[in-house]
C-alpha cells in the first residue's frame, strides 16, 4: 500500500484502513451467504420432500443453456482475477480491457437467460405469464416457481456487478481511479463479482442436474 | 460518592455554556444539514435516539389500545379484525423499529468508538446511510398502519398471511425487509470496528464488556437477518404469485416458513437482550465501583449466547408437527443456551457483593433489569420443557415471559443506558431524584402489568384474543391498571431530562466518578472525540486504587 491514499476519518493509516475495508466486504459476503442460503434451504427441503417429481421438472430445463451461461461467467470470473492483479501493478489499460470484457461476459449471460425464460415461456413453463394449467404437476409448477425466484434473485446481483465492473472499467480508462494506489475498490468490486459467479456454480447444479 | 452527580462542578458553575459544550460534536454544525448529512458516531445516535423514542411511542399507543380493550370480556372498544390489526403494529414496531436497534444504534453508536479509542465506526458513511434506511423502512411501516395495517401478528405465520390476511401484508414485509439492512449495516460495522479499530494496548482482554455484547449482537445481526430478508421476500411472493414453497396444494411445507422465521427470530430474541446485558454489565460495575467478577466469563458468554442461540428456534415449534426427536433435542439446547444467561446474573450478583453501592438512577434500573430477566429467563426454561410447553404454548403465560424479558429487561436497561450515559452525551447533570422515581415507578408498573399476565396464561386464557371468559377478568384489569402507570412512568424521563438540557448543571468529564475511556474525553465529546489517540494501560474496570483512596 502506497502512503499516498486517501485516508477517512477514522484511520490511523492506510494499511488499517484496507484490512477494515477487506473485512467489512468478507462480513457482508457472509451476509450474502445466508441470504441464498434461505433459498438454497428452500429447494433441498422440497426435494427431499418431493424426490421423483422434483428430478423430472429438472429434466425440462434447458441445460445447454445453462452450462454455457456457467462457461459464461466462469470466463468472466478469470477476466476479473486478472484485472485485479493487473490493477495491483498499475496496469491500467489491461484492467480497463478485461473489465469492460467482464461486464460484457456479464450481459451475454443475462441476455441468454432471457433466451430462456423466452423459451420456458414457449413450453407454458414460466410461473407468473404461463397458464398454470399447462404445468403436468403442481411439483414441477413448485419447482418452475423456486427456479425462476432463485435465477432471478441471482440475475439481480449479476446486474449490480455489471454495473460495477463497467463504472470501474469506465473510471480507470479516464484515470478517475489512481491505480495502484486505490487498488482497494477493484479488488473489493472483483470479490463481489466472485462471489456471485460461485452462486450460480451451485445454482446450475441444484437446478438442472438433478438427476 | 452517592451523589457525585448531585454535587457542584466548581469550574463549570454559573456558566450557561462551558467550554467542553462550546468545541463539542452537538455544536459542530448548527444546520439541518449538518445533522442530516453527518457521519458523526454521535451524531448518527442521536438522529436514532429520536427515531427509535418515535417508535416508541407508536408502540405504546398500539399497547395502550390493546390493554383498554381487554379491560372488559366483551370486544366493546375495537372489532376483531381491529384487534388483530392493533397487536400486529404493536409487535411489529416494538420488535423491528424499537427493541432491535434500540440500544445498539443510540448507546452503542454513541459509545462503541468512544470505549475503544477510536474517532468513529469503521464506515461512517455506511452508518448514516444505515439511518436512512431505518426511517424508510420505519415510514412505510407507519404508512401501512394508516393505510389499515395487517392482522398477521408479528410472526406472519403462513397460510394466514400468504392467502387469507386481507391487510397490508406485502407492505409490512417489504418495511422489515428494508429496516433489515439497517441491521446488517450495523452489525457490519461494529464487527469491523472491534476488530480494526482498537487503539493501542486496547487488546480483547481490555475491552468494556458493553464492546463484548456488541460484538456478539453484531454476529447475529449480520448471519441471522439476511435469512429473515429471504423469508419476508418468499412470504411476498407467495402473496403475490402464488410462489407456493409454503403451500401445500403446491407441495410446498408451510412448517418451512416458520422454521426459516425462527431460525431468524429466536436469535433476534437475543439481538434484543445482549446489548441490555452489556448495558448492565456496565452499570453493575459502576454502582459497586468493583471490577466485574469473571471478566472473562461474561464476556465469553456473550459469544456463547450468540451461538448457542442459533440452535434452539425448534422450541416455538414443539405443537406445530415438528417431529418428536427434533423437538427432544431443540428442549435439550434451550435449556443449554440458558447456562450462559445464568453466567452474567451470578456474576453481576458477585460483583454487586461487598460493594459500597451508589444508590444512583442506573444502579436502579439495573437491579430492574436483573430481577425482571431472572423471571423471564426462569419462565423461559419453564417453556422450554415440552410436557409444559404443550399446556402453555400460545397463552399469557408466553406473552408474560417474553415481556419479562424484552421489557421488564432490555427496556429497563435502555433506560438506564440512557440515565448513565445522558451527563456523557448532553454534557448536563439531571435530577437524579426523579430518575430513582421513575425507576421505581417503572418497576412497579411494570410487574402489575405481567405478572397477573404468568396466571392468566397459567389458567389458560390464550393469546391474541380479546373476548374472554368473565372470570378471567379481574387478572386483565388489574394489567391493563398496571400498563396506565407504566405509560406515566415511560413519560416521566422525558421531562426531567428535556429539563437538563437547559437547566441542568454542567456534568464534568466523569460525574459518577467511574472508569471507561468514554468518561476521559469531555461531555459532551469533541467532534472527533479523542485530541489524540490513547493509549490503554489498565484493565477496564480497575477499580482497586480508588477504593483504597477511599477506604
Ligand atoms: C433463557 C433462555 C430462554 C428460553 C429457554 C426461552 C424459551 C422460550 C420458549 C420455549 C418459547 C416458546 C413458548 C411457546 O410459544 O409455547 C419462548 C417464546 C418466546 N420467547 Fe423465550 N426463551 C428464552 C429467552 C428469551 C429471551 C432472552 C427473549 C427476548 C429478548 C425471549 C423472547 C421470546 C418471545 C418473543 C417468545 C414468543 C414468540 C411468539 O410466539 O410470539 N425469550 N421462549
Ligand atoms: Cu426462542
Amino acid at each position: 500500500m502506497s502512503e499516498n491514499v486517501q485516508r477517512h476519518e477514522p484511520y490511523r493509516d492506510a494499511r488499517q484502513q484496507h484490512e477494515a475495508d477487506m473485512m467489512g466486504m468478507y462480513v457482508f459476503l457472509s451476509t450474502e451467504v445466508m441470504l441464498f442460503g434461505g433459498i438454497f434451504l428452500a429447494i433441498f427441503v422440497l426435494r427431499l420432500q418431493h424426490p421423483e417429481a422434483f428430478v423430472e421438472a429438472s429434466k425440462r430445463m434447458h441445460v445447454f443453456i445453462g452450462a454455457f451461461n456457467t462457461a459464461v461467467l466462469l470466463t468472466s470470473s478469470l477476466a476479473v482475477a486478472i484485472a485485479v492483479h493487473g490493477a495491483r501493478q498499475g496496469a491500467a489499460r489491461l484492467s480497463t480491457a478485461l473489465f469492460g470484457g467482464a461486464a460484457g461476459l456479464g450481459v451475454v449471460f443475462l441476455g441468454l437467460k432471457a433466451l430462456e425464460y423466452r423459451k420456458e415461456y414457449e413450453d407454458g413453463l414460466l410461473p407468473v405469464v404461463s397458464d398454470p394449467g399447462r404445468f403436468s404437476s403442481p411439483i414441477e409448477h413448485l419447482f418452475m416457481n423456486l427456479y425462476l425466484v432463485a435465477t432471478a434473485l441471482h440475475a439481480t446481483h449479476l446486474a449490480i456487478g455489471i454495473l460495477l465492473l463497467a463504472g470501474l472499467a469506465w473510471r480507470i480508462g479516464r484515470g478517475n481511479l489512481k491505480l495502484p494506489e486505490r487498488a482497494i475498490v477493484v479488488v473489493i468490486c472483483g470479490l463481489y463479482w466472485h462471489f456471485v459467479d460461485v452462486v450460480w456454480v451451485f445454482l446450475y447444479p441444484v437446478l438442472y442436474l438433478a438427476r | 460518592m452517592t451523589n457525585a452527580l448531585d454535587a457542584p462542578d466548581p469550574h463549570n458553575a454559573g456558566i450557561s455554556e462551558t467550554r467542553a459544550e462550546r468545541e463539542s460534536y452537538l455544536r459542530a454544525g448548527h444546520t439541518l444539514r449538518s445533522w442530516l448529512l453527518t457521519t458523526d458516531h454521535k451524531r448518527i445516535a442521536i438522529l436514532y435516539l429520536i427515531s427509535v423514542t418515535l417508535f416508541f411511542f407508536i408502540g405504546g399507543a398500539a399497547a395502550a389500545l390493546i390493554r383498554a380493550d381487554l379491560v372488559t370480556p366483551g370486544g366493546d372498544l375495537l372489532t376483531n379484525e381491529g384487534y388483530n390489526r392493533a397487536f400486529t403494529i404493536h409487535g411489529v414496531i416494538m420488535v423491528w423499529f424499537f427493541l432491535i436497534p434500540s440500544i445498539p444504534t443510540t448507546f452503542g453508536n454513541f459509545l462503541l468508538p468512544l470505549m475503544i479509542g477510536a474517532r468513529d465506526v469503521a464506515f461512517p458513511r455506511l452508518n448514516l446511510l444505515s439511518w436512512y434506511i431505518f426511517v424508510i423502512g420505519g415510514l412505510i411501516t407507519v404508512y401501512a398502519l394508516i393505510a389499515g395495517g395487517v392482522d398477521t401478528g408479528w410472526t406472519f405465520y403462513t397460510p394466514l398471511s400468504s392467502f387469507f390476511a386481507n391487510g397490508h401484508v406485502v407492505l409490512v414485509a417489504v418495511a422489515v425487509f428494508i429496516a433489515g439492512f439497517s441491521s446488517i449495516l450495523t452489525g457490519l460495522n461494529f464487527i469491523v470496528t472491534v476488530h480494526k479499530l482498537r487503539a493501542p494496548g486496547m487488546t480483547w482482554r481490555h475491552l468494556p464488556l458493553f464492546v463484548w455484547s456488541h460484538y456478539a449482537t453484531s454476529l447475529i445481526l449480520v448471519l441471522a437477518t439476511p435469512v429473515l430478508a429471504i423469508t419476508l421476500a418468499l412470504i411476498a411472493a407467495e402473496r403475490l404469485f402464488g410462489l407456493g414453497i409454503f403451500d401445500p396444494a403446491l407441495g410446498g411445507d408451510p412448517l418451512l416458513f416458520q422454521h426459516l422465521f425462527w431460525f431468524y427470530s429466536h436469535p433476534a430474541v437475543y439481538i434484543m437482550v445482549l446489548p441490555a446485558m452489556g448495558v448492565v454489565s456496565e452499570l453493575v460495575a459502576a454502582s459497586a465501583r468493583k471490577p466485574v467478577f469473571g471478566y472473562a466469563f461474561v464476556a465469553g458468554s456473550s459469544i456463547a449466547i450468540a451461538i448457542i442461540g442459533f440452535l434452539v428456534w425448534g422450541h416455538h415449534m414443539f405443537v406445530a408437527g415438528q417431529s418428536m426427536y427434533a423437538s427432544t433435542v431443540f428442549s435439550f439446547l434451550s435449556l443449554v443456551v440458558a447456562v450462559p444467561s445464568a453466567i452474567k446474573v451470578y456474576n453481576w450478583t458477585a460483583t454487586l457483593h461487598k460493594g459500597r453501592i451508589a444508590l444512583d438512577p442506573p444502579f436502579f434500573f439495573a437491579a430492574s433489569f436483573i430481577g425482571l430477566f431472572v423471571i423471564g429467563g426462569l419462565t423461559g426454561l419453564a417453556l422450554a420443557m415440552l410436557a409444559i410447553d404443550v399446556h402453555v404454548h400460545d397463552t399469557y403465560f408466553v406473552v408474560a415471559h417474553f415481556h419479562y424479558i424484552m421489557v421488564g429487561g432490555t427496556v429497563s436497561a435502555y433506560f438506564g443506558a440512557l440515565h448513565y450515559w445522558w451527563p456523557k452525551m448532553i454534557g448536563r447533570k439531571y435530577p437524579l431524584v426523579w430518575g430513582r422515581l421513575s425507576a421505581a415507578a417503572i418497576f412497579f408498573g411494570f410487574n402489575l402489568t405481567f405478572f397477573p399476565q404468568f396466571i392468566l396464561g397459567y389458567l389458560g386464557m390464550p393469546r391474541r384474543y380479546h373476548v374472554y371468559d368473565p372470570p378471567f377478568q379481574v387478572l386483565h384489569v388489574l394489567s391493563s391498571a398496571g400498563a396506565s402507570i407504566l405509560a406515566v412512568a415511560y413519560l416521566m424521563p422525558a421531562f426531567y431530562l428535556f429539563y437538563s438540557l437547559r437547566y441542568g448543571d454542567p456534568a464534568g468529564r466523569n460525574p459518577w466518578g467511574v472508569t471507561g475511556l468514554e468518561w476521559t474525553v469531555p461531555s459532551p465529546p469533541p467532534k472527533h472525540n479523542f485530541m489524540e489517540t490513547p493509549i490503554v494501560t489498565e484493565l477496564p474496570y480497575d477499580y482497586h486504587v480508588e477504593r483504597e483512596g477511599e477506604q
